[in-house]
């Protein structure tokens, strides 16, 4: 349950930022084969940095999908640096840094 | 304004934010269980901003299917031309509604997508912070199978 994929482009002056973020979201609503519920666990804080000031924060619930999709997009130019990070219901965190392009 | 000036003004008006609202919500997204496990959607918005009277307007730009086949994962979008300091995605009928709240510092554009799950066929209910009021779009997305599991 590692890997946080990210592209981040810059175009007129705006970055376009596309993730995706590998973990299982799960609902807590599931059952494993022998019926038991799988305990619900889920990605609850995301946080976009650029060059270190906070750019894009979102908090999920466990109705987004499993190995969650994020695009949003903000000021920015080329050779920046994004850092996305994240933080679950466990409190495990990820993060990863990109240069924008 | 320089950086700090903006840090103090922001830490002035937050301050009264706190001193003056019971519940406190800051600038940042953070996740809170009383939005996000709320089992009704005016609860949830309640609970988000403080408030849960909106208003229909059509610069809410909802991107979401018609049908979707497969509950698991339904893409939708939201943009506004609205100058937009939060957005949220509500997901009426499922066990929780709110699925994502995004915090939208200035110069961040009024734009997030995103794949939800839905358990059932439901109305999707955009919202936009602007201005301190909420703007909303509303579409039904009718599901083949449901996502939520079970």
């Amino acid at each position: 349950m590692s890997g946080i994929r990210v592209k981040a482009k810059e175009r007129n002056g705006v970055v376009d930022v596309k993730s995706l973020m590998k973990h299982p979201m799960e609902t807590g609503l599931r059952k494993d084969k022998s019926g038991n519920k799988i305990p619900e666990h889920w990605i609850q804080d995301v946080t976009a940095e650029s060059n270190g000031k906070v750019v894009f924060t979102a908090a999920f619930n466990t109705s987004i999908s499993k190995d969650p999709y994020l695009a949003f997009g903000f000021a920015g130019k080329k050779g920046d640096t994004l850092k996305l990070s994240w933080k679950d219901s466990e409190g495990a965190t990820e993060s990863v840094e990109t240069k924008i392009r | 304004m320089d950086r700090r000036s903006v840090l103090k003004v922001a830490g002035a008006v937050s301050a009264a934010a706190t001193a003056l609202v019971a519940m406190p919500r800051l600038a940042m997204a953070a996740y809170s269980d009383s939005a996000f496990k709320a089992k009704a959607a005016g609860d949830a918005l309640s609970n988000l901003y403080g408030a849960n009277a909106t208003t229909p307007s059509d610069q809410v730009r909802l991107k979401a299917p018609d049908i979707a086949e497969n509950g698991a994962v339904v893409p939708v979008e939201v943009e506004t031309e609205m100058d937009a300091e939060s957005i949220a995605i509500l997901i009426e009928k499922n066990p929780s509604p709110l699925a994502i709240s995004a915090d939208l510092p200035a110069g961040t554009q009024a734009m997030v997508k995103t794949r939800c799950r839905m358990g059932e066929t439901t109305n999707v209910t955009a919202v936009v912070k602007s201005g301190g009021k909420l703007y909303t779009a509303t579409k039904e997305v009718k599901v083949t199978i449901g996502g939520c599991g079970g």
